[in-house]
């Protein structure tokens, strides 16, 4: 229990775990409950805080704070309708958060806009050469693999950047982004456009027969079931495997990983890849499922909500759909909120802001909840017991950064 | 003179609706009175530009009785605006959905009214095709070109350096068609102007606008107009280097209080006052609606302080001659790469498809197509 924990959340649970009885000496009972549920008290006391000082700005504008979330219920998880909408927002967002929270276990934050723009790009492009010449699915077929391949080029050469060069992968991650989104508007609006999209300069459409239909009975297409299927993958990725460990040793210390002849390169190069090609499955399925074409419309700023929902997340890929869906439902209501209390769209992002700032602030929380009752408790009996912190507030991450 | 069209209008929408909520019985006048109007933009309603246009409508269409509006801003052009349609007719009942951005149409305004076959969908810009689309579904658009000419006739005559310059999103037919009638305004005043252009590649770019801006009135330009989302950054950056503007879709007049010439603005009202009205009264709804200043689609922001008197005269005149429907492409014309695209001898009517497939500059335009 000496060594530095090796990454943050899933093992540090661990590690936290087997520090327990050395904390149970000053307070059993409680600390025995605090430790395991702090993961769930404070993100719940973060969600809160985050309502009642939304609650607060709704009352000074004279909005009744109890209609706001009645109609945020209504709107996001009420009933069927509200349901697809919302699972329909949260698939490109459950992929493009996986492309940030893949990486950010080797400690590093991307940006990915940029691979879910390509990847759907070089979706809609590959379709084109095998329209009325391949049989829908294998249509289908190459232009995932396309977007995979796009999507992992894309990441994948911010990893190489970054071990090779030593570029800081946000920062070339987020201007790459902007490349693909001039190229995108080049290819859509020069060489690639449909002469029939007058107004809206787009990609031939792949037209209906070739784009992936709903799940059978509701109105939400199979990207939301290979989003939850590769959210798993991920886990297993992570956790299961030798290569998920040594990313997990590079995020914690990328020295010691080098000392230990961890093939660190390698392994960061390739993470990247697999992070940059699930967000060039979020592209794919916005083409084949959504726009059946590709256009400006790519770049709405999924890839950019991603990070927002990744670190919500903790950057745990079975916490991801949790948070994206809670994320899909907030923007699903918006509209209901907007056309009811009338309140301007912004009143929404403004909730997302609050709980996103508040929850990352809460991140201090862990860790400390028992200390602060350890020596409120030592206080009144002994002094100076203070001190003994048995556990790390800060994660890792945090310590790097 | 435009605004005694409008109360004239809205007034006459008013008694009609009125009648026909007092001519039909008890049981028809619930109805009537419960038509909803689905307004959706693509951007925030307050944006100098587009979407305040429509917004402005929308405030017009809020006044007249029997007619409930409901409106949603930043509804991005993917999934979410079929959500937002089919959300607007499930929660609010709406009749009527009027999405106004040219990515709602295909495959997201189509594919919901499919679905609501009952419901009636008309696009802002859309391209309706008989046979191809949906019943239900249909497309409006203000020919803004016509008040773009009479920006030109008055840009021509206020400007010093006979260069005027345009800051264009994208080389997409109505901003080309923008830009062409603009030079035609321009040169049936003052045959020596040139136009130059810069595609800015985005309708909402304020960064890159600001700096063709700039890059215009080095070049000289003396007068500036465009065809962008939000003219609001490029207006004021235009003021502040001491040039004249031209407006595009709102009213962008108290943005430069010392160079504003005269702006192209949409009246959508009138086209919305319409829709509203003859669904209220159980009419149908025309599926393409087409204008410009002889139906009052379009108008022009009253004269700023940018504005000759000579400028004045000569922009009313162009005016009541496009009212007349006097067609602006009188040839011959060429485009600016020498090829007659409007033989001398004839002309194309204002109201001419072929002006919605423009894919061309007209000789005297600086700039190029790709």
């Amino acid at each position: 229990m000496t060594a530095t924990p090796i990454s943050s959340a899933g093992t540090s649970r661990r590690a936290s775990q087997g520090a327990g009885p050395s904390a149970a000496i000053v307070a059993p009972n409680w600390n025995g409950l605090i430790e395991p549920t702090q993961y769930i008290v404070v993100p719940l006391l973060a969600i809160a805080v985050s309502v009642v000082l939304f609650s607060i700005l709704l009352l000074v504008l004279g909005k009744s704070p109890a209609t706001f979330f009645q109609l945020l219920w209504r709107g996001g998880f009420a009933d069927g309708f509200a349901v697809q909408n919302t699972l329909e927002r949260a698939a490109p967002l459950i992929f493009a958060a996986l492309c940030v929270a893949i990486p950010a276990r080797m400690g590093m934050v991307v940006i990915a806009e940029g691979p879910l723009v390509l990847g759907g790009l070089a979706s809609a492009a590959a379709a084109l050469p095998c329209l009325h010449r391949l049989p829908p699915l294998l249509i289908l077929g190459v232009m995932a693999l396309a977007a995979v391949m796009a999507g992992g080029a894309c990441i994948g050469f911010v990893g190489v950047l970054r071990v090779r060069r030593g570029v800081n992968e946000t920062i070339s991650s987020l201007l790459l982004s902007y490349i693909v989104i001039a190229v995108l508007n080049f290819l859509v609006e020069g060489p690639l456009r449909d002469p029939g999209s007058t107004t809206k300069p787009s990609t031939q459409p792949i037209g209906a027969e070739n784009m992936i239909g709903m799940i059978p009975g509701t109105e939400v297409h199979w990207g939301i079931i290979i989003a939850f299927v590769l959210c798993a993958a991920a886990h297993l990725l992570i956790y299961r495997t030798t290569g998920g460990f040594g990313a997990r040793v590079i995020g914690g210390n990328i020295r010691a990983a080098l000392a230990q002849g961890l093939p660190v390169a390698k392994l960061t190069t390739g993470f990247c890849m697999v992070a940059g090609a699930c967000a060039g499955l979020a592209g794919f399925f916005e083409v084949a499922a959504i726009h059946g074409q590709a256009n400006s419309s790519l770049a709405v700023g999924f890839g950019f909500s991603a990070i927002l929902v990744s670190f919500m997340a903790r950057h745990d890929p079975l916490v991801i759909p949790v948070v994206a869906i809670a994320m899909g439902g907030i923007q699903a209501a918006g509209g209901l909120i907007q056309r009811h209390m009338h309140l301007p769209d912004a009143s929404v992002q403004l909730l997302q802001g609050l709980l996103f700032v508040v929850l990352l602030a809460s991140e201090t929380l862990y860790g400390r909840l028992r200390v602060r009752q350890a020596f409120s408790q030592r206080s009144s009996t002994a002094t100076g017991g203070g001190s003994s912190n048995p556990e790390p507030a800060v994660s890792p991450q945090e310590r790097r950064a | 003179m435009d605004d005694g069209m409008i109360s004239r209008r809205r007034l006459m929408a008013s008694v009609a609706a009125t009648g026909a909520v007092a001519l039909v019985s008890g049981a028809r006048q619930a109805r009537a009175a419960s038509v909803t109007v689905g307004i959706i933009y693509v951007g925030p309603r307050d944006d100098f530009g587009w979407n305040q246009s429509h917004a402005v409508a929308a405030e017009e269409l809020k006044k007249v009785p029997g007619i409930e509006v409901v409106e949603e801003e930043n509804v991005a052009e993917t999934v979410a605006v079929q959500k937002t349609m089919e959300s607007m007719i499930r929660e609010d009942g709406a009749s009527l959905i009027l999405p106004t951005a040219f990515g709602y149409f295909d495959p997201f305004m189509l594919e919901t009214a499919r679905k609501f076959p009952d419901v009636q969908f008309r696009h802002a810009g859309g391209i309706w095709i008989d046979g191809k689309h949906p019943k239900n579904a249909g497309s409006y658009f203000g020919y803004l070109d016509q008040a773009h000419y009479v920006d030109g006739v008055a840009a021509g005559l206020s400007t010093m350096t006979g260069k005027l310059g345009f800051i264009g999103a994208k080389p997409i037919t109505h901003v080309l068609h923008n830009i062409n009638s603009f030079l035609l305004g321009a040169r049936s005043v003052n045959p020596n102007v040139t136009v130059q252009v810069i595609f800015t590649g985005g309708w909402a770019l304020p960064v890159r606008e600001a700096e063709a801006t700039n890059a215009l009135v080095n070049a000289g330009c003396d007068v500036i107009t465009c065809h962008v989302d939000s003219p609001k950054t490029l207006i004021q950056v235009a003021e502040s280097r001491g040039v004249k503007t031209c407006g595009h879709d709102a009213s962008q007049a108290s943005l430069a209080p010392k160079g504003f010439i005269t702006g192209a603005e949409y009246k959508w009202d009138t086209i919305y006052n319409g829709f509203a009205t003859t669904l209220a009264s159980g009419g149908t709804v025309p599926n393409v609606v087409r204008g410009g200043f002889d139906l009052g689609y379009v108008r022009n922001t009253p004269y700023g302080a940018g504005a000759t008197p000579e400028a004045i005269k000569a922009a009313d005149a162009a005016r009541q001659r496009l009212v007349a429907r006097a067609p602006i492409y009188v040839g011959p014309i060429k485009d600016n790469k020498g090829n007659v695209v409007v033989p001398a001898g004839t002309a194309l009517d204002n109201y001419d498809v072929r002006t919605e497939d423009t894919d061309f500059l007209v000789d005297g335009v600086i700039g190029t197509v790709s």
